[in-house]
């Protein structure tokens, strides 16, 4: 079955859900509302034997223009092995200032850790999910670095720094050139 | 000084059945800045934290700020094993994107360079595994190999490590015949060096004992972990992109993918160790099959580096400028996405590409095999020995430069 | 002036063995570089020769670091512990006729405890650290020694009851009467078990658990530096000599040869005890590492019934012949 037809059927099943059904260089992507986004993926997984997630990753559609475009949007790249064909979700997430969607890792298991990257990137919170805290940034990072407000160049040092800098001067007491280390310092500062 | 010295017995407080050991990030067996936070029980594993982003070097961010042709080199410092591969699944993505197209010649270059990216990449893999679980020699073994791939690596592209070697459209530079008859010589003593190692540890009984039924997973575990490559294959589920999804010149090609059926640490050793045999097979049939001809596609000489120059940039615009508004000129751009994937040494490497019409990347997202695996790793690393997560770490072949991004 | 002669002895046989334990590493270093494609040390003198004393000399100036968690007395002790009790045992090891230490008639037993008291260094070196890779390491090294001192104690039991002696001088002696004057036919099952103990005895590949460096960073030495890790370095060395010793002794006829050397009776003596050591180096470049619960498996549930087994058929041999 190709792509458009399993992009059919999941509209016939999903109404009210099915936004729009987009083709971009032969690939088709379904963007929908984020309110069955589980569901719709069990189905997809179930029915249509999508059983390999290629991707899962948000975007921030700050700056760019859509018809039916939320602030956020999640995507969901699904591949079926058995029938060799694939398929894009792209779910809208509604509330811009605190983005929150039903997480599926009760699908498969290995999406624990691209859910959290996104809620870690792009600040995007998932319902369910087990573990949601920051992966690739330190726990105590502020803001998040994906979203299109969030700037090249900060203005401030991350806090875990500042410690370390700290820590560092406390242990340069054991050092024996105690001239290098003071140096060292201020070329840090 | 402190005069008096405590002997504190390590275990937390309130909790004191469980050793609480922290592996890494400065470690010898993982395989770069990984940490594992450990709870032990003895030797045995109750539970197992991977922490990542040592390594975070924003490349998703960095990527929305720099243009289509820029970014090519941030592909380079995620799987610095095979950066080779890298770089093609990024112009492979960016070409599908913009719609460019790569003439003959240079997809069966890059099917060749990826190929050569993919023994590099494994017999590292074989000495570091080997090397982890204790065998010392096939490390140096394998890389006896590997340097006589990264001469040639050298000599393509003047570089080791940090290749850089394929553009949007094609390739940087031809190949020369000193590189081909090189190649053709390191082709025909191959097969002899796999069995060189395999006698070194295949039949091995401590090798076998290391190795077989350990970390079993099955094909549904497989695809619940979003596992890809060598570590899903070796469950015996045949996906492999360059089969299902061919790019480059893979359609012409005939290899075959080898499967495995137990999924154990073992069932992945041997997929690694035959999939370097078809890697040889198919460098065999980019020898011969070669196509005449440019080795840069009719349409897109205009992102293609060495033009740049030649262009006319104003004198008070940077030539960084000036590329961004030669890009911006060719209206090749259109509102769209895109996520291609490429079989890497690793795994599925993903680029997805959300284009808004600019000379820049909307956003650029990697699905970095590694970071998945990493991911696995929490539920695979439950319940086994310390010693057989030094081998899972190894046979799940991650590099952390690729998981942190 | 007796004394004054033993005093005499003692330091010729420990700069003797101190040199040797030098160029072991030395020797191991060359070998395993050949065996895997490289050339070794090249360096320092012609083919790299001087290394082993370069190193030494490195070690001996590098600074003692010591933990400020550690537990200072005990830290200090550990690796004096595994080097004296080490250097102990060569005391009465028969080089050639009459070139022993101590002639005592409890030769391997005390052998057997100055090697179990080593263990005791490792232990403490691994919980005076206060590290927890040392730690784990320290774990396993006593549950290694406790495991395989019992099959290499069992497997010299057969040697024990032919000979009928523990004197390691009337062992060599009792030789003569066995198949090619060695015990090693009559006691294969035992020589068998007691390799197996003693490659495991001296935490050599496969059986280094107690310092696995890509599980452990460096086992129960983690913490060590300078002098201090020498020691324990040189007390390993001066294991794999004792007990390629006691192989040479118990199994392989001592001293005995198939012709006698002039001027210099322990030549074969030592022949045997280099070819031992070629093949705990060729071993280590060879093998991948067993996993600790193996490790233990092997010990206890097939080296030791291979032991009691060779003990019966033994004292069958003994009883009918």
């Amino acid at each position: 079955m190709e792509s458009i037809r399993i992009a059919e059927d999941l509209e016939k099943h999903f109404p009210d859900s099915i936004l729009e059904i987009q083709v971009h260089r032969g690939q088709f992507s379904a963007i929908v509302a984020q309110e069955f986004i589980l569901e719709m993926c069990q189905f997809l997984k179930e029915k249509h034997k999508m059983n390999h997630l290629n991707c899962l990753t948000g975007v921030d559609n700050l700056t760019r223009k859509g018809k039916h475009f939320e602030r956020f949007e999640v995507i969901y790249q699904l591949y079926s092995i058995e029938h060799r064909v694939g398929l894009r979700l792209k779910a809208q997430v509604k509330d811009s200032d605190n983005p929150c969607i039903d997480s599926i890792t009760s699908l498969w298991t290995g999406a624990d850790w691209l859910e959290r990257e996104a809620f870690d990137l792009l600040g995007i919170s998932f319902n369910n999910h087990p573990n949601l805290k920051r992966v690739l940034t330190p726990d105590d990072w502020e803001g998040h670095p994906l979203q299109k407000t969030y700037k090249l160049k900060g203005n401030t040092e991350w806090s875990g720094f500042t410690d370390l800098k700290e820590k560092f001067k406390q242990l340069s007491q054991f050092d024996f050139q105690n001239t290098h280390v003071q140096e060292g310092t201020q070329a840090n500062d | 000084m402190t005069e008096t010295t405590t002997l504190s017995v390590p275990v937390t407080q309130g909790d004191e059945d469980k050793y609480k050991l922290r592996m890494g990030p400065q470690h010898p067996a993982t395989h770069g800045v990984l940490r594992v936070d450990l709870e032990l029980d003895g030797e045995t594993i109750l539970d197992c934290y991977p922490q990542v982003g040592y390594l975070h070097r924003g490349f998703e961010k960095l990527a929305e700020n720099r243009t289509y042709a820029q970014n090519l080199v941030l592909t380079d410092r995620l799987d610095y094993m095979a950066a080779m591969a890298n770089n093609v699944g990024y112009c492979e993505a960016v070409e599908k994107l913009l719609d460019i197209n790569v003439s003959e010649r240079a997809k069966f270059l890059r099917v060749m360079v990826c190929e050569m990216a993919r023994l590099t990449s494994h017999l590292l893999w074989l000495a570091t595994h080997a090397l982890d679980i204790g065998a010392m020699t096939v490390f140096l073994y394998a890389f006896r190999e590997r340097e006589t791939l990264m001469e040639l690596f050298a000599e393509l592209c003047g570089s080791r490590l940090t290749n850089t070697y394929t553009r949007l459209g094609g390739v940087r530079q031809d190949v020369t015949h000193e590189i081909m008859m090189k190649l053709d010589r390191f082709v025909n003593e191959f097969p002899a060096c796999i069995a060189e190692y395999e006698t070194l540890i295949d039949t091995n009984r401590i090798w076998l004992k290391r190795t077989v039924g350990i970390a079993p997973v099955s094909a549904e575990m497989g695809l619940d972990l979003c596992l890809t490559g060598a570590s899903l294959r070796g469950s015996g589920v045949d996906y492999d992109v360059r089969k299902h999804m061919p790019y480059a010149a893979y359609d012409q090609l005939d290899f075959e993918v080898p499967l495995g059926e137990t999924g154990d640490i073992y069932a992945r050793y041997r997929i690694r160790m035959e999939e370097m045999l078809q890697s040889n097979i198919i460098l065999r049939q980019c020898i011969e099959k070669m196509p005449p001809g440019s080795i840069v596609g009719d349409d897109a000489p205009d992102l293609i580096m060495p033009t740049i120059p030649q262009k006319k940039v104003t004198p008070d615009t940077s030539a960084h400028q000036g590329l961004i508004k030669l890009i911006d000129d060719r209206n090749v751009y259109m509102e769209g996405d895109v996520y291609v994937a490429t079989e890497v040494p690793k795994g599925e490497l993903g680029f997805y590409f959300v284009s808004d019409s600019k000379g820049k990347p909307y956003r650029m997202h990697i699905r970095s095999p590694s970071f998945i695996h990493i991911g696995a790793l929490q539920t695979l690393g439950k319940g086994v020995m310390v010693a057989d997560l030094i081998a899972i770490i190894g046979t799940l072949d991650v590099v952390l430069g690729e998981c942190d991004r | 002036m007796q004394i004054l002669i033993i005093l005499l002895q003692i330091v010729i046989l420990l700069a003797i063995v101190l040199l040797h334990v030098a160029y072991t590493t030395y020797f191991e270093r060359k070998v395993i570089g050949h065996m895997q494609v490289r050339l070794g040390p090249m360096t320092v003198g012609w083919h790299g020769l001087l290394q082993p004393i370069a190193d030494g000399i490195k070690s001996f100036f590098k600074e003692d670091i010591i933990p400020e968690q550690a537990d200072k007395p005990l830290f200090l002790l550990a690796p004096v512990i595994c080097l004296v009790t080490m250097l102990a045992s060569l005391a009465v090891l028969p080089f050639a006729k009459g070139w022993v230490l101590a002639d005592i008639n409890i030769g391997l037993l005390f052998i057997f405890a100055m090697s179990s008291l080593a263990s005791y260094g490792i232990i403490l070196a691994g919980w005076a650290s206060n590290s927890k890779y040392t730690f784990l390491g320290g774990m396993r090294s006593m549950a290694q020694v406790i495991s395989y001192e019992i099959p290499m104690g069992m497997s010299l039991i057969g040697v024990m009851m032919l000979s009928g002696s523990l004197n390691l001088t009337e062992i060599v002696n009792s030789q003569g009467g066995s198949l090619f004057s060695i015990y090693l036919f009559p006691q294969i099952i035992g020589f068998f078990v007691f390799f197996v103990a003693m490659l495991a005895e001296t935490n050599r590949v496969p059986f280094d658990l107690p310092e696995a460096e890509t599980e452990l960073v460096s086992g129960y030495i983690t913490e060590y530096s300078g002098m201090r890790y020498a020691m324990f370095f040189m007390a390993e060395y001066i294991g794999m000599m004792v007990m390629a010793s006691i192989g040479t002794v118990c199994f392989l006829g001592g001293w005995n040869g198939p012709f006698p050397i002039p001027f210099f009776p322990p030549f074969w003596f030592i022949l045997k005890v280099y070819g031992f050591l070629f093949l705990f180096i060729w071993i280590r470049a060879t093998l991948p590492r067993y996993r600790y619960d193996q490790l233990m498996e092997l010990g206890w549930k097939l080296l030791i019934p291979l032991a009691l087994l060779n003990i019966f058929l033994t004292g069958l041999f003994k009883a009918f012949f």
